[in-house]
């Protein structure tokens, strides 16, 4: 059977409005299994974009494994950071990196609660995006702890030290928090993965990939019950995952108001932090998703309304974040504390300064663009804002860290930062493992949720709007 | 289509989830037993030494006070190995031709010091004083165990940051009066093993180790209890000891 779907003008009046423009062209369940499922089993559907970036990929993370290597026999002093700046550019890529997972967690978790079905097509590869942004985060902190073969001794365990962790330092809390961040969105991404695996293993021919993938899909022979347990999971693990989008980045803005120093103490940093942090991980989405529908020819399933409505989060977000960069310049005025107002100039106008109003360029300035609709649909724009953002996010880390810890109350402990080459290669390392490790999974697994994607066609069908229940309805269809 | 796995796959499947909780954790438990264990501690292994030097024979049947020997162990951080003079100073008279004492005559008259295998490390950012401990009233033997009873020496005790932190943080149970280091050798001397019955004063009193000292002699866990932590607990003061400050990092890490 073949169904010619409508438009997202809405001409069909059977369409729910609630999946209008989610999906182009004609599908059939079986051609949208056969288009989704090609791409992890035949070769051929990846060319030279694939072997391009793979390659990118592939040498920077062998940059990122010989600084490590370097970093574990020299140690930090390779860094930039030193007296006044201990906190430098690997706390800003750490949060850099933790804040881009949020959009992810955003997409697959908060979205699934609101019964967004626009969500479907891309939250498989923002969930990925979010596991190796984690991954990226996570080799910062560790490092720099200096001996990250002790690294352990930050869980609470019972030991022959006789030692508790420090409850009061930030550095704990950081660990529970992307710890439990990352093992949450692991166990997500792996549960929403069971059905398409499934599929996989049926289809593929390879008798090394059947049996990888019958393993990795725990026996799944899509029943109702096994639906039903699905079904059951993914709202509770949605349910743990949402405050996380929350907490996670709030604690990481804790990080910095614990430490007595002017500009890291306005109450606005934990909403701003988060809201930055959804900022940076929708760019990030589209940087993906751009390439990704171009490369992979999925345009009629990660739509030109897909790609307009993450804009216009993008832009939600941005404005917060500029609220909040605002606010922090009213806070500071506000305060009639002189150290606060001293920082606050220096940030402005001092050595500095030309980051903050890059910043404010590049994150502030920038995004307004997207309240025009003809940007909003213009994907190589979209790429272009997406990058400036990210440079910005980047930037806001930098002038938070950098500017505070340079001028704090005694003038005698002033400096100025600069890093190091290792800082930078550490850095372009980090982005080599995110675009191998994405790639290698664009590679091996669905990077579109098929089943969910069938069960959108069902909802095209049936007119079923916002119901999630019947994925049931989409397999027995196909069958 | 053709069945991928055969039945068995089923329980393989089960028994490798169950592996999958079982696994870590019995990792976790293997890992820490072997750090516990004398395989890794040492404890209670004794190491070959150029001279079998005897404790027990010095210490006890001869009686020669520790400070003999460990000549600094009052006065400074390192408590000091004997010289080979000190051993000269009487086995150039006994024992003179003694083939077990050999290396002590070559060093001797090569005037080329003994080297003698230590057993006791601490890592090199731990900074331990025997002066300190011992001005305290901290007997030998509750960091070294029963070594006036050994043959050839071992190490009684893991040295793990638990242990020190044992004491640093109740401090009051384990201080006793200064005179009492010297005085346990001297009991166990004149006493043996004979426990010590009744309070002096009291008609049954008859004098023996008391209950402190019978544990500590023989190498065992000991802390203060009764009479013995009111001692402590005033000596605590007297010293005017914080336990906030004893377990202070920079204490022994500076």
């Amino acid at each position: 059977m073949s169904n010619s779907l409508p438009d997202s003008s809405g001409s069909n009046h059977l369409v729910d409005p609630a999946v209008a423009g989610m999906m182009e062209g004609e599908h059939t369940y079986e051609s949208i299994t056969e288009k989704l499922t090609s791409i992890v089993l035949r070769q051929d559907r990846h060319g030279l974009p694939w072997w391009i970036m793979i390659g990118i990929g592939f040498v920077l993370y062998n940059v990122l494994f010989s600084v490590i290597l370097k970093l574990l026999f020299t140690g930090i002093g390779m860094f930039g950071n030193n007296e006044p700046v201990g906190w430098g550019w690997p706390i800003i890529n750490f949060v850099w990196w933790i804040g881009i997972g949020h959009a992810g967690t955003l997409i697959s978790a908060f979205l699934l609660l609101m019964r967004q079905n626009w969500r479907n097509a891309i939250n498989r590869f923002a969930e990925a995006m979010t596991i190796f942004a984690v991954v990226c985060a996570g080799i910062y902190p560790l490092l720099h702890t200096g001996r990250p073969w002790c690294a352990y001794w930050l869980f609470p365990y019972p030991n022959i030290l006789a030692m508790w962790p420090q409850w009061r330092s930030p550095l704990l809390w950081d660990v529970f928090a992307v710890s439990t961040y990352a093992s949450v969105s692991v166990l997500f991404w792996f549960i929403g993965l069971i059905p398409d695996f499934a599929s996989l293993r049926d289809r593929s021919e390879n008798i090394l990939a059947k049996k990888t993938f019958a393993c990795l899909c725990l026996g799944w022979r899509g029943s109702a019950e096994h639906w039903r347990r699905y079904e059951v999971a993914s709202l509770i693990l949605a349910g743990i995952s949402t405050p996380l989008v929350l907490s996670v980045h709030s604690i990481i803005s804790f990080d910095f108001s614990v430490g007595i120093v002017p500009g890291w103490h306005t109450t606005i940093s934990p909403p701003y932090f988060v809201a930055g942090a959804v900022y940076a991980g929708f760019a990030m989405v589209i940087m993906l998703a751009v390439p990704l529908r171009k490369w992979y020819h999925l345009e009629e399933y990660i739509t030109q309304k897909h790609m307009d409505w993450m804009a216009k989060l993008m832009l939600t977000t941005g404005l917060i974040v500029f609220y909040g960069y605002l606010m922090e310049l009213f806070y500071s005025y506000l305060s009639g504390d002189p150290y606060e107002i001293a920082m606050m100039h220096f940030r402005q106008f001092g050595p500095y300064g030309w980051a903050y109003w890059l910043l404010i360029c590049c994150n502030g300035v920038t995004p307004q663009l997207l309240w025009i609709p003809r940007i909003r649909r213009s994907n190589s724009a979209l790429f272009i804002i997406s990058v400036v953002v990210s440079i910005g996010m980047w930037l806001e880390r930098y002038v938070i860290v950098v500017v505070s810890l340079t001028r704090d109350y005694l003038p005698s402990s002033w400096g100025y930062f600069t890093n190091t080459m290792w800082d930078a290669l550490m850095y372009l390392g980090t982005m080599g493992q995110f675009i191998f490790l994405f790639f290698m999974f664009v590679r091996v697994m669905p990077m579109i949720n098929v089943f969910e994607m069938r069960e959108l066609l069902h909802k095209f069908h049936h007119g079923h709007g916002a119901h999630t229940e019947d994925a049931t309805h989409a397999v027995e269809a196909a069958e | 289509m053709a069945q991928v796995f055969s039945p068995v796959s089923n329980t393989i499947a089960k028994v490798a989830m169950l592996g999958l909780v079982v696994g870590p954790l019995s990792t976790l438990v293997v890992g820490s037993a072997i750090t516990r264990s004398p395989y890794n501690t040492n404890v209670g292994t004794p190491l070959a030494q150029p001279v079998p030097f005897s404790h027990e024979h010095h210490a006890v049947e001869l009686g020669i006070d520790c400070r003999y020997c460990h000549n600094y162990v009052e006065k400074s951080p390192n408590p000091g190995l004997p010289s080979t003079q000190i051993c000269m100073s009487c086995h150039s008279q006994i024992w003179t031709d003694s083939p077990l004492i050999a290396p002590i005559r070559r060093s001797y008259r090569d005037n080329q010091p003994v080297v003698w295998n230590r057993l006791n490390w601490l890592p090199r950012f731990v900074y331990f004083p025997h002066d300190i401990h011992i001005a305290r009233g901290i007997s030998c033997n509750n960091c070294h165990g029963p070594i006036q009873h050994m043959m050839i020496t071992y190490k009684a005790k893991a040295f793990w940051m638990s242990f020190c932190l044992n004491c640093h943080r109740q401090p009051s149970k384990f201080l006793a009066p200064r005179k009492d280091v010297w005085k346990l050798y001297r009991d166990v001397q004149r006493y043996g093993y004979k426990k010590q019955v009744g309070e002096p004063g009291e008609p049954d009193y008859r004098p023996g180790l008391t209950a402190r000292e019978y544990a500590l002699a023989q190498g065992e866990y000991w802390e203060n209890q009764g009479k013995d932590l009111v001692v402590g607990e005033q000596l605590k003061r007297d010293y005017h000891i914080h336990s906030v400050q004893l377990t202070n990092c920079s204490v022994c890490h500076h």
